[in-house]
């Protein structure tokens, strides 16, 4: 559960400060799926390192469970990610010397998981998104679409409450991107995650039961009473 | 993990990790070469000196420097023969090296003196054999006939006059003797050498005519064991044939000191005392009582000698600490510099990399680690290969064995210093002074670069710096990433 309260952040550059995220309030609750929309630039991934504790607000409080993560220190943050958000991001971001079955592995490495069990483990979450067969493939001799569900199978692997993606589909072609979101939303109902996505596909935004909209740092939700 | 990526990253990005590891690889190996030449260097000066003193001297004592008289200077006389008589005349000079000599005596004042552990006299001399056909010349000038001495290498006279068919075809040998005190064989020149033939001196034989021949010496005169020499009418019986270990002997002949002192007619007189100090750290304090309590005496340690060498050897040598030390360095410290540089730049590539591994929870620290450990292994790499490249290098020079001249004693003999000419009646005695013994030798040595042990921790202790320095650079870029940015869109 999230209660996000006044949050803004400001990037200086030289003597211009861009207001990211502009007093922004939004309260997500477990097991949500929250789709965030709007224009390049309108502060959606800014919003989503706020929610992912990947940096601190320059005021405002992001309550997660009850622990505000704008007042936690940098070692704190670190512990919060490691066990509580997957991340899946636009451009896959895999380590593109390790294999996919390695890959996986690297998110449990900070949670002290013993070699054997996480090998069996990242095993297991490529199996779920149906890559049981390229544990040993490294990331240039796969696809997108497959190199994507690696990264989701990375973000899911640990068991987090949630699951943050960064326009996961927009750098695939749009059979993929079906595909993709077929995966993303099957796993949300099976692991009951909280489910935070950007995107740029307004088809999906319509369909989203909650959608949210970042235009110059401010924010608007609407509940779809279609769904 | 942290091994499985390592290695992943090594052998995927392997060109990377090679750049740094040949730069460290050069550095490595030019302070290895550098390193060896320079004790090969220290060897062969250690040889030069070696060959003069014997093992285990630590100074010798010599008369103090002073004007050579004229009189010493030697003579030749030789009778020009008539036509026809063709015998050979020859004639032996022995000169005592250097002309100065001191009292027997001064052996045991020398012994007696604090820090002295030992102390052995002996006497070098300088034998000129001239042997050879001198003929008269006959002035020949129209009719007026009258025959008068050629001298050696006849002049034309005058105008109108010449000579002709006097002269001389001579040959001039010169070879050096060594008088050793055969009851003190442990000190001393001879103990530079290894017999190989034959027998060395028994202690009895303070007076007999036996004598020991340098390798070198015995093969150009075609000597074997059991020949007879003579030096000035004196028969001796050649017992042993014995090769310096340098290759350089001291002397070309040993024979018992009594019977050097009569040839050179120098009763109860030695050139040079071989001082053993009781302690090596104490060499300058045992210079300093002989000089004191010994009146004129000039004392000569290693150090002293090792000062006057020059030559190939020494310019070699101080270019190998000179300038070889600086470019080692130099390259070595660019070569640290490149791999910090690389380093660095191979993680702001890795932005996105190190910042998702962030993301994902890895603590900075051992994303940090991940830089610093590659950074070490390619360091650790670069210093395989460059150890392979130095001793490669050092295993060359040893191959080729440059040969370096090494030039002792010359021009420091007060004033009558110089190249060694042999002064055959020319200008004043042509022998540097006293205090070298066999003053201004050049001597060829042949130079090596041994690699030692200590060299290689040198080098596996530089490799692992660079790769401490190189993961220096990339760590702490590495460290100061945010999570942030594996979001970064541009790489
Ligand atoms: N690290 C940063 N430094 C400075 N400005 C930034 C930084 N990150 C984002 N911004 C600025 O904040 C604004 C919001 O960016 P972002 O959240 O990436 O937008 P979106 O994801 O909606 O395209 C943009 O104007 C962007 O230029
Ligand atoms: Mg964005």
């Amino acid at each position: 559960m999230y209660e996000l309260t006044g949050v803004s952040k400001h990037y200086t550059r030289g003597k211009d400060t861009v207001r990211a995220l502009d007093d922004v309030d939004l309260t997500i609750a477990d097991g949500d799926r929250l789709v965030i929309q709007g224009p390049t630039g309108g502060g959606k991934s800014t919003l989503l390192q706020m929610l992912g504790a990947l940096d601190r607000p320059t005021s405002g409080r992001i309550v997660l469970d009850g622990t505000d993560l704008a007042a936690l220190p940098e070692a704190r943050l670190t512990r919060v990610r490691s066990e509580n958000i997957g991340f899946v991001f636009q451009s896959f971001n895999l380590i593109p010397t390790l294999t996919a079955q390695e890959n996986v592995e690297t998110a449990l490495v900070p949670l002290g998981v013993k070699a054997k069990q996480r090998r069996e483990r990242a095993a297991e979450a490529l199996a779920s998104v149906g890559l049981a067969e390229r544990l040993a493939h490294l990331p240039a001799e796969m696809s997108g679409g497959q190199q994507q569900r690696v990264a989701i199978a990375r973000a899911l692997v640990k068991r987090p409450k949630v699951l943050l993606a960064d326009e996961p589909t927009g750098n695939l072609d749009e059979s993929t991107r079906d595909e993709i979101m077929d995966v993303l939303d099957r796993l949300w109902k099976e692991l009951g995650l909280t489910f935070v996505m950007v995107t740029h596909d307004s088809a999906l935004a319509r369909q989203a039961p909650r959608l949210a909209t970042l235009r110059k740092g401010r924010i608007t939700v609407r509940e779809n009473a279609a769904t | 993990m942290f091994f499985t990526y390592l290695r992943r990253e090594l052998r995927r990005r392997r060109k990377a990790a090679l750049v740094v590891a040949s730069g460290l690889a050069l550095g490595i190996a030019l302070v290895i070469i550098v390193d060896s030449v320079s004790a090969g260097m220290g060897k062969a000066q250690d040889r030069v000196l070696q060959s003069l003193y014997g093992l285990g001297t630590d100074m010798t004592v010599t008369k103090a420097a002073s004007a050579p008289t004229s009189s010493d200077r030697p003579r030749f006389r030789f009778d020009a023969q008539e036509d026809g008589d063709d015998a050979e005349q020859s004639t032996d000079h022995v000169m005592v090296q250097g002309f100065q000599t001191l009292a027997a005596t001064t052996v045991d004042k020398v012994a007696a003196q604090s820090g002295v552990a030992d102390a052995v006299g002996g006497l070098s001399l300088q034998v000129v054999k001239v042997s050879g056909e001198f003929t008269r010349g006959r002035f020949q000038q129209g009719g007026s006939g009258g025959t008068e001495q050629g001298g050696p290498g006849a002049q034309p006279g005058g105008p109108g006059m010449r000579v002709e068919g006097g002269g001389a075809d001579f040959d001039v040998d010169s070879h050096t003797v060594y008088g050793t005190d055969v009851t003190r064989p442990e000190l001393g020149p001879l103990t530079s050498s290894a017999l190989t033939d034959g027998r060395t001196f028994k202690a009895s034989e303070t007076d007999a005519a036996v004598a020991v021949a340098d390798a070198a010496y015995a093969q150009k005169k075609e000597l074997k064991t059991g020949d007879k020499i003579t030096v000035k009418g004196t028969e001796f019986t050649l017992v042993g044939i014995a090769t310096a270990d340098s290759g350089d002997a001291a002397a070309d002949l040993y024979i018992p000191l009594s019977r050097a002192q009569t040839l050179a007619d120098a009763k109860d007189k030695i050139t040079t005392i071989y001082v053993k100090a009781t302690d090596s750290q104490r060499i300058d304090s045992v210079k300093t009582a002989i000089q004191k309590n010994v009146p004129d005496t000039t004392v000569t340690t290693s150090a002293d000698l090792a000062e006057t060498v020059s030559g190939s050897l020494s310019t070699a040598s101080s270019l190998a600490e000179g300038v070889g030390r600086w470019l080692s360095g130099l390259v070595l410290a660019t070569a640290f510099l490149v791999a910090g540089l690389l380093t660095s730049s191979a993680v702001s590539r890795r932005v996105r990399e190190f910042g998702t591994l962030k993301a994902l929870g890895w603590r900075s620290r051992r994303v940090t680690g991940q830089v610093v450990g590659e950074a070490v292994v390619s360091g650790l790499i670069g210093g395989a290969l460059g150890i392979a490249l130095g001793l490669a290098g050092a295993y060359a020079v040893t191959a080729v064995s440059p040969t370096l001249q090494a030039q002792l004693g010359g021009g420091s003999g007060g004033g009558q210093g110089g190249p060694a000419s042999l002064g055959g009646g020319g200008g004043g005695g042509g022998f540097a002074g006293p205090g070298r013994q066999a003053a201004a030798r050049t001597l060829d040595v042949a130079l090596t670069a041994p690699v030692s042990v200590t060299t290689i921790a040198l080098a596996v202790g530089l490799a692992v710096a660079g790769g401490l320095v190189a993961g220096a650079f990339g760590g702490w870029r590495a460290s100061r990433l945010r999570p942030a940015d594996a979001l970064r869109r541009v790489e």
